[in-house]
């Protein structure tokens, strides 16, 4: 293939390229862009939380018709948290963090020329695009977005005479997650076709690197659970459009008795959430990869328990699809099932516990190599382990019934997947920045990013669980109704504002990420001194990654430190690349 | 056209930005010693941050929680709560410490060698059979708890009341004499029977309608959702008690108050967060808050879903009575 050197224009390059490492950075810039709507729309709903009443020139520069003298309408306040959080679950934490590393890394580590179909690849990207696009265009219809909540719960998801978000824009909606869900499985196949087949020589599956398990075992569950979503969104669209009952039944809206008969939204949900949970881990096992492979190479040790993580990933991909019912637990199905999804969802703390000691054990006695993407890897640890905790009250059916659909909630999934994707996300990018664009970032400001974003994130974040302990449920537009909350206005207000410190914290990223791009030093081969095969790649990208042949692999990706009885480095440094053979008498680890 | 203008700041921003880069050292690129010295202190400085902000949120945020449980069947939620809320805390606190800590204390010096530790099978049992047996004891008592919550028996005889919610309130049907609730379709809808219900179901005849709960101290009640449009659920945090009501199908869900409105006024616990609140009305030139228990809509529901609500008082059982046998029948309602 490489040998193959095709005439490039500027469109094969830049645009429909079919090269892997064109394409991932496709995915990670409209990710990016994704990401600075969907931040920005919280940034506008919090001014809203805080200050209720207070009217902002910025809401109605942007909010149009939906504001009235600078206060945003209900209407409105549902919808932007609705798009937010699709924006982020779907276009930002799993296009741009599974798209971008996937495609990165999946042919760079386990050595092979491109993806097993480029043009699958390429067609992968697009459909993302497409569903981009789709989905921004959406926020301009003139009822307004999707506003039936990012779980688009029937029957208020498909009745616009119960919410106007449920028009035009809910139709919107549903086309571009179909058309993402489409892009989705043909790049999760790719993916798990590309890692089953194109591996070196040398490189058994037992010698990957965790990301490329973490993303082996995502691709799976993706495949496994998006189908689900895929016919639910089907079945709402026929709801919708053309009469049918599936979801609906006796429904008396807007003076009149609509002709739905024996459907259920009971059996959305359970479709909903059946991709739903599952999606939770297609977001958090990517970024838990690619901290593992952070903290190992920035540790200078190897990853602790090695087959304990392979293990703990596939049990977490295992579980991850029988728990979906957690999310239902006072939905009104029976609660003989909410005893069997409790004790399932509970089983997960188990491999989620060891993955969080094996983490801290590989920063036990390591020389720690505090770069930007080592820092965000830790706070992902830390974020994982604080978000991870607070399951054990929300899996927990009988407690769950009091704090389901509260501000606890919210608290709880932000940390350990939003936050915690988030970071993983950054830690990746500025892992391999200089993999993708052959230049380094700049540490001072990733130092700055992200000491702000890990500081805002808990200021945000840890009180929130207070508020849902004081009984406010979420998507409330304002809680000046009850009395009862009236002593909540100072968190809300401190929230708001570490929410906004925050976000703008992600300038100095955005900055960062593109000034680097044109400005940046330039890269060395292997700047972090790593031992796996992208390491080996030029810093120019070429056709086919390799000069010359693949090279071998003759090891796993953690000989890091690796030293003989008398305390000397066995290959005179602290790493070893994955291509070295190993030495004479050399025990393999 | 204020959007462009804010759209013009940020690109204005974004440019002097450019501009102030093009002075920096973008060559600084890999942490050396210096950096790993400073990012490992201030690891510390974030350990003690975070720290201080639980410690702070633990003790100040007490007072603004939910009250103790209003309910008898909340108890063990409360209690299973509290176990909880103090293992994870624990846990919580050792593992942000060993991770911060482990930050500073292993920080990169340029002599200093790392330990080749690939993997031990002791330690990884100890921390995969730990988490298994606490998992399990406490979704012991967990799954006990929910079953004594969510299953009712016929022998308790509890007192039927229907909730039917729609956008945006809800209504409430006591089931009467025979305490058997009639049925109920959307078709049913018209005019004053806003609940739907069935006026040719001789279980009907003797429901009684209200616009406010009122329930019984120390009797169980068992409520039966329905929903008129689109999902609610029915919230009462109180009594730690919450159920969706689902458009085409009956759900329900029970509890036995444990105090009167009366007397959850005189709760140290609702004291203090009254007086709490009532400082800042006050601070705001607003009526004074007096506690009362609630139910709220709980599951998205349109643009008014924050701001539907429904009071529930709970008497003494006499008074109870007094004020059920005063409210019409639906036969006497509707004709």
């Amino acid at each position: 293939m490489s040998d193959h050197h095709h005439k490039e224009t500027f469109v094969t390059k830049y645009i429909f390229s079919q090269d892997h490492k064109m394409i991932s950075k496709q995915f990670l810039v409209t990710g990016i862009f994704m990401g600075i709507i969907g931040g920005f729309m919280s940034m506008l709903f919090r001014l809203q939380i805080a200050w209720p009443e207070k009217s902002f020139s910025i809401i109605e520069a942007f909010l149009g018709d939906h504001q009235t003298d600078g206060i945003m309408n209900p209407d409105m306040y549902l919808a932007l948290v609705t798009i937010h959080g699709t924006i982020m679950v779907f276009f930002v934490l799993t296009a741009g963090l599974s798209g971008t590393f996937s495609n990165l890394l999946i042919p760079l580590q386990i050595g092979a020329r491109d993806m097993a179909s480029g043009f699958l690849n390429m067609v992968s990207y697009w459909l993302f695009f497409l569903s981009s696009v789709v989905m921004v265009i959406s926020l301009f219809v003139e009822a307004g977005p999707a506003s039936a909540g990012w779980t688009i719960y029937p029957p208020l998801s498909a009745l616009p005479q119960a919410i106007p978000g449920s028009g035009t824009g809910m139709t919107l909606w549903l086309v571009s997650m179909a058309i993402f869900i489409a892009s989705s499985l043909i790049g999760s196949l790719n993916y798990i076709v590309t890692i089953l087949n194109l591996r070196t020589k040398g490189m058994k599956m037992t010698r990957l690197p965790l990301t490329m398990w973490a993303f082996f075992i995502t691709a799976i569950i993706g495949v496994i659970s998006f189908p689900v979503l895929l016919s639910a969104a089907l079945l709402l669209i026929l709801d919708r459009s053309f009469g049918t009952s599936f979801f609906l039944s006796d429904i008396f809206i807007s003076g009149e008795v609509l002709h739905y008969q024996g459907g259920s939204p009971v059996l959305f949900e359970h479709l909903f959430w059946f991709l739903g949970h599952p999606e939770v881990y297609i977001i958090l096992l990517p970024a838990l990869g690619i901290t593992s492979e952070i903290i190992s190479t920035n540790a200078r040790k190897p990853i602790f328990g090695y087959r304990a993580m392979i293990g703990s990933i596939m049990a977490i991909a295992f579980l991850s699809t029988i728990v979906w019912g957690h999310h239902m637990f006072i939905s009104g199905m029976n609660p003989f099932l909410g005893s069997v999804f409790t004790f399932t969802t509970v089983l997960i703390a188990i491999p989620s516990a060891v993955k969080a000691f094996n983490f801290i054990t590989t920063l036990w006695k390591g020389n720690l190599q505090l770069n930007p993407a080592m820092l965000f890897s830790i706070g992902l640890v830390s974020t994982f382990v604080t978000g991870g905790l607070t399951g054990l009250v929300l899996g927990d059916s009988a407690l769950d019934i009091n704090v389901h659909d509260t501000y606890f909630v919210v608290a709880h999934f932000h940390l350990v997947m939003g936050v915690s994707a988030l970071l993983g996300m950054f830690a990746g990018v500025y892992h391999w920045f200089p993999k993708m664009y052959g230049r380094m970032m700049n540490k001072t400001l990733g130092y700055w990013h992200f000491w702000l974003t890990i500081i805002t994130a808990y200021g945000v974040f840890f009180p929130m669980h207070f508020v849902g302990l004081a009984g406010l449920p979420r998507r409330y537009y304002t809680n000046t109704n009850f009395p009862m909350f009236d002593d909540l206005v100072e968190i809300n207000v401190f929230m708001t504002v570490m929410a906004i410190i925050g976000g703008a914290a992600q300038l100095i990223f955005l900055a960062n990420f593109f000034i680097s791009i044109y400005r940046g030093n330039k890269a060395e081969q292997n700047p972090w001194k790593s031992n796996t095969l992208e390491w080996t790649t030029p810093v120019e990208h070429i056709h086919g990654n390799w000069p010359g042949a693949i090279p071998e692999v003759h090891r796993w990706a953690y000989d890091y430190s690796k030293t003989d009885e008398n305390g000397e480095y066995v290959h005179g440094k602290d790493f070893v690349l994955q291509t070295t053979p190993l030495l004479d008498g050399e025990e393999p680890s | 056209m204020l959007a462009l203008f804010y759209i013009f700041i940020a690109v204005a921003i974004g440019v002097s930005f450019w501009q102030i880069t093009r002075i920096m050292n973008f060559r600084s690129v890999i942490a050396n010693d210096k950096d790993n010295e400073t990012q490992g202190k201030l690891a510390i400085g974030f350990l003690i941050f975070l720290y201080a902000m639980m410690i702070y949120c633990l003790i100040a945020m007490n007072i603004i929680m939910l009250p103790e449980s209003a309910s008898i069947e909340g108890e063990h939620d409360d209690n299973l709560f509290n176990i909880t809320f103090w293992l994870i805390g624990i846990v919580q606190f050792a593992m942000q410490f060993l991770i911060f800590f482990f930050t500073y204390k292993y920080r990169g010096k340029k002599d200093q060698k790392a330990l080749f530790y690939a993997d031990s099978h002791k330690l990884e049992l100890i921390w995969t059979v730990i988490p298994a047996v606490t998992i399990v004891i406490l979704i012991g008592y967990g799954l006990w708890a929910w079953n004594n919550i969510m299953y009712v028996g016929d022998d308790e005889n509890p007192i039927e009341i229907e909730v039917y919610s729609r956008q945006f309130d809800w209504q409430a049907r006591y089931a009467g004499a025979d305490n058997a609730l009639g049925l109920g379709n959307v078709n049913f809808i018209k005019g004053i029977n806003s609940m739907g219900v069935d006026m040719s179901d001789p279980k009907s005849q003797d429901d009684k309608k209200v616009t406010e709960l009122v329930l019984p101290k120390g009797k169980k009640v068992l409520f039966k959702f329905r929903s008129q449009d689109v999902l609610h659920s029915a919230y009462m945090p109180h009594f730690r008690a919450q159920m969706n009501c689902v458009p085409g199908m009956v759900t329900q869900f029970a509890f036995t108050p444990k105090y009167t409105t009366a007397e959850m006024r005189q709760n140290a616990e609702v004291i203090a967060k009254t007086d709490g609140i009532n400082k800042i009305r006050k601070a705001k030139g607003e009526d004074p808050y007096e506690f009362d228990f609630l139910l709220l809509c709980n599951k998205i529901c349109g643009a008014s879903h924050y701001n539907m609500q429904m009071k529930i008082t709970v008497v003494e059982p006499a008074e109870y009575e007094k004020w059920l046998s005063e409210q019409k029948t639906l036969a006497q309602v509707i004709k």
